[in-house]
């Protein structure tokens, strides 16, 4: 479409008019949907509401168990993830063949017969299992939540945690095959698996293969390379990672509700055994299950306000761990 | 660039130590035949080898030193200017034993005349060889353009020279070997002379870039 | 002082070498990446102090080379070595031969300085630390001493805890062969040091390989002719693979015997 020179000058501010405008809708919608839960959210915000029990069946009172519940979660959870996903991202982008398995078999077919051909075969396995890994981590990614909390609750809970109590405990005893929050915490921690082993394998890539030539040339091993060199040249970005795994955990309800959420203790958890109250679990029992929508409706802004805040904290630690980390190079 | 200026020092000294057994030469070869003395003619035609065997070291080491260094600037014209230099200088040595061999057959006969002429223009070449190295080991294009203009004081006495022995010729036969042998010897001091002045031209172009050979400001050696 | 007293104090080249031990010692060898040949029966001595510098187009395998010298081609797959590097005696190739130790004994320069992200003195002690050595006064007397090997310390030495990222490239470059030359390896191997750096950089980096060859046997592969015939003492020129020809520098640079190695030299190849 041919257009003369004034006409282009506003076909240009057009387009910038419209990406400004869309902008602003969006931050538009923040803007509303924060404000709307800050307004109403951040008046409940009382010492009462931090440090006390819910009580008059839910109606009122404070969020205490959901608050201190949702963080020994979150720990537990990030105890499991993390050594667990950066050691596997560690395996693949050092140990494994960096040339896929295609290539890898193909260089064992083509050296019939020369020497060396059993080291060529062990990387093309290495390669078979680095891929399988990575297949496995992507569909993992794509496994909707739900489905882990049925995983967590057949795998964990029943199988395990049936063996456990069958091998450990008087019969009829269920001390370990029921909901509590080391199995949530292990089912938190598939879900966030991928996130971290991902994040991690990137930071692992901005490393350059240089340094660790260098490495190798002074007469290093290459586990001494990882441990000195690229783990900590990479570090800001396996935080990065970690902490948005353990940031996305933390929100996330379908997984926990059949392997440990309660909707009402009157206890705090003091073992991993225990079962817990939950943040976001309470948010969907305040709305669903209460018996007087008005009176509940405060705490449930209130709830949803310190869930959020927990997220933000979450997130905003990331980012200085990340720019304090970066700083020192 | 230490390592590069330790190798131009050496060719440096090289050339300073042919410079200095250069002017022992000239000087050994003065005394020859003043003093009438055979045996020092004779050394002096024996170790010219020597100073054969300098300007083929030094040969090599700038040529080397071409190869493996590649100087620029003034680097590259002192290298230029030390190649050039050594044959003048060799040419000089050869010069300084055909005067020996001159002086060794003047000694079977007795002495045509006092010497006056030639005295003072070998004592003014060799002056002119001493100046035209200190010129270029100081690199002072001044005192080489000074010796340059020296070079038809040399003329002219040779000119001199040669038609005073022109006469003693013309008187008697009898004395036509002596003073054709003696007229030799002011020409080869002439052309030691004129070799000094070629190194000095060099100098000049060394120091300042500038060509001053075949501009009539110096001669040609034949 | 007679003519002859002259001649006999005349000092005697610098560049000729009086005959030296043999400090790495290749026969026959052979090299593979899967199964293109890149280096045939290659064969010569390495003398023991000295620089040997090993030039030749592109992709003709010098740097392939020098890098099977300390076996970092081992990291390559597909890579597959035939034939025998000895040290001091010793061949590299032979079964059971332990690479980590090896290579502590040979330093190696990369062609674009790699120093880690870590503070000067940690990346010279780096090397001192995966032997064992934690005791800080060992580490500070050696970071000084490779530091004054490397003729980085005066600009250096009153920020030993800066970054070494904060280095303008010659002086990252000197500081890997600081590093390098800390854990006192016998040979060190240099695959175009200088071909990233300025011309003032690069004097400089030429300037320390003289004087490093007083204790260091050194083997340095260099793109530009002028730098191998400025700075080393013998010359090997690869082309595509193959040995064409090795011997002193002053030999390759003023009458080398194959016309190959003239037409390179002279610039008439390619």
């Amino acid at each position: 479409m041919k257009m003369k020179r004034p006409a282009k000058r506003m076909a240009d501010k057009f387009v910038i008019g419209l990406l400004g405008l869309s902008v602003v809708l969006i931050m538009a919608i923040l803007v509303v949907i924060l404000g709307n839960i800050a307004m109403h959210g951040a008046k409940m915000l009382t010492w009462e509401f931090i440090s006390q029990p819910p009580r008059d069946g839910l109606t009122a009172g404070g969020i205490l168990p959901a608050i201190v519940g949702t963080a020994a979660l979150v720990i537990l959870m990030s105890i499991a993830a993390v050594p667990l996903g950066v050691a596997t991202a560690v395996y693949l982008h050092e140990y494994t063949p960096a040339e896929g398995l295609a290539l890898a078999w193909r260089r064992f077919r083509v050296s019939k017969g020369q020497a060396g051909r059993s080291h060529l075969f062990m990387r093309a396995m290495s390669a078979l299992l680095a891929t399988v890994t990575r297949t496995a981590v992507a569909n993992l990614a794509g496994v909707p939540s739900i489905v882990f909390g049925l995983f967590g609750l057949g795998f964990f809970i029943q199988f395990i945690g049936g063996a456990i109590d069958r091998a450990t405990q008087p019969p009829g005893e269920t001390l370990w095959s029921q909901g509590s929050l080391l199995w949530a915490a292990c089912t938190l921690a598939l879900l966030t698996l991928p996130t971290v082993i991902v994040a991690t394998e990137e930071a692992l890539r901005t490393v350059p293969q240089d340094q660790r030539e260098a490495s190798l040339a002074l007469g290093a091993t290459q586990w001494e390379t990882i441990r000195r060199v690229v783990l900590p040249g990479s570090l800001s970005g396996i935080l990065t990672g970690a902490i948005l795994g353990i940031s996305r955990g933390a929100g996330e309800v379908a997984p926990i509700l059949f392997t440990g959420a309660a909707y009402y203790l009157p206890y705090l958890p003091q073992r991993v055994t225990d079962q817990f109250m939950h943040l976001g679990y309470h948010v969907l029992i305040l709305s669903t299950q209460s018996p007087d929508v008005e009176a509940t409706k405060p705490l449930l802004y209130g709830t949803v306000f310190v869930l959020l805040a927990l997220t933000f904290l979450l997130n905003l630690a990331g980012v200085i761990i990340r720019s304090r980390t970066r700083s020192r190079r | 660039m230490r390592h590069f200026d330790r190798e131009i020092e050496q060719v440096k000294e090289l050339l300073l130590r042919m410079g200095a057994m250069v002017e022992d030469q000239i000087n050994q070869s003065i005394r020859a035949l003043l003093e009438r003395d055979t045996s020092v003619a004779q050394k002096v035609i024996d170790s010219d080898s020597y100073i054969d065997q300098m300007e083929l070291t030094i040969d090599e080491r700038t040529i080397e030193l071409i190869a493996t260094m590649q100087p620029a600037a003034v680097d590259l014209r002192f290298v230029a200017t030390a190649m050039k230099i050594t044959p003048e200088l060799e040419r000089i040595a050869d010069l300084a034993v055909d005067v020996c061999e001159r002086a060794i057959e003047l000694n079977r006969e007795p002495p045509l005349k006092p010497l006056v002429d030639i005295p003072r223009l070998a004592r003014i070449a060799q002056d002119m060889v001493r100046q035209s190295l200190d010129s270029f080991v100081r690199r002072d294009a001044a005192l080489a353009r000074e010796v340059i203009a020296r070079d038809d004081e040399v003329d002219s006495l040779t000119e001199q020279s040669f038609r005073e022995l022109l006469t003693y010729m013309l008187e008697d036969s009898k004395n036509i070997s002596r003073a054709i042998r003696l007229t030799f010897i002011g020409k080869y001091f002439e052309r030691m002379a004129d070799g000094a002045t070629n190194i000095c031209e060099m100098v000049v172009y060394l120091a300042e870039g500038k060509v001053i050979k075949h501009s009539g400001a110096g001669h040609d050696t034949d | 002082m007679t003519t002859m007293d002259f001649v006999a104090s005349a000092p005697r080249s610098a560049t000729s070498q009086p005959q030296t031990a043999t400090k790495i010692d290749v026969r026959d060898f052979n090299f593979y990446y899967g199964e293109a040949k890149v280096l045939h029966g290659i064969a010569l001595d390495i003398p023991e102090k000295q620089v040997t510098a090993l030039i030749g187009p592109s992709g003709c395998g010098k740097s392939t080379f020098i890098r099977s010298i300390n076996r970092m081609n081992d990291i390559i797959p597909g890579a597959r070595a035939e034939g025998r590097i000895a040290i001091d005696g010793k061949d590299l190739y032979a079964p059971g031969v332990d690479v980590v130790a090896l290579r502590r004994r040979i330093g190696m320069v990369f062609q674009k300085s790699n120093p880690f992200p870590k503070s000067i003195y940690e990346n010279i002690a780096y090397g001192l630390r995966i032997g064992g050595i934690s005791d800080r006064r060992v580490l500070d007397e050696t970071v000084e001493r490779s530091l004054k090997r490397a003729a980085l310390w005066d600009e250096v030495k009153d920020r030993l805890g800066g970054s070494a990222l904060s280095l303008s490239g010659g002086q990252q470059q000197r500081l890997c062969i600081a590093r390098a030359l800390a854990v006192d390896p016998d040979v060190l191997l240099m695959d175009e040091p200088a071909s990233a750096l300025d011309p003032i950089a690069t004097q400089k980096i030429e300037e320390l390989v003289y004087e490093l060859k007083n204790n260091y046997t050194i083997v340095i592969v260099t793109h530009n002719m002028q730098q191998a015939a400025r700075v080393s003492d013998r010359t090997a020129f690869f082309m595509l693979g193959k040995l064409v020809e090795y011997a002193e520098t002053r030999t390759i640079f003023m009458n080398p015997t194959e016309k190959m190695t003239e037409d390179y030299i002279t610039g008439r190849f390619g």
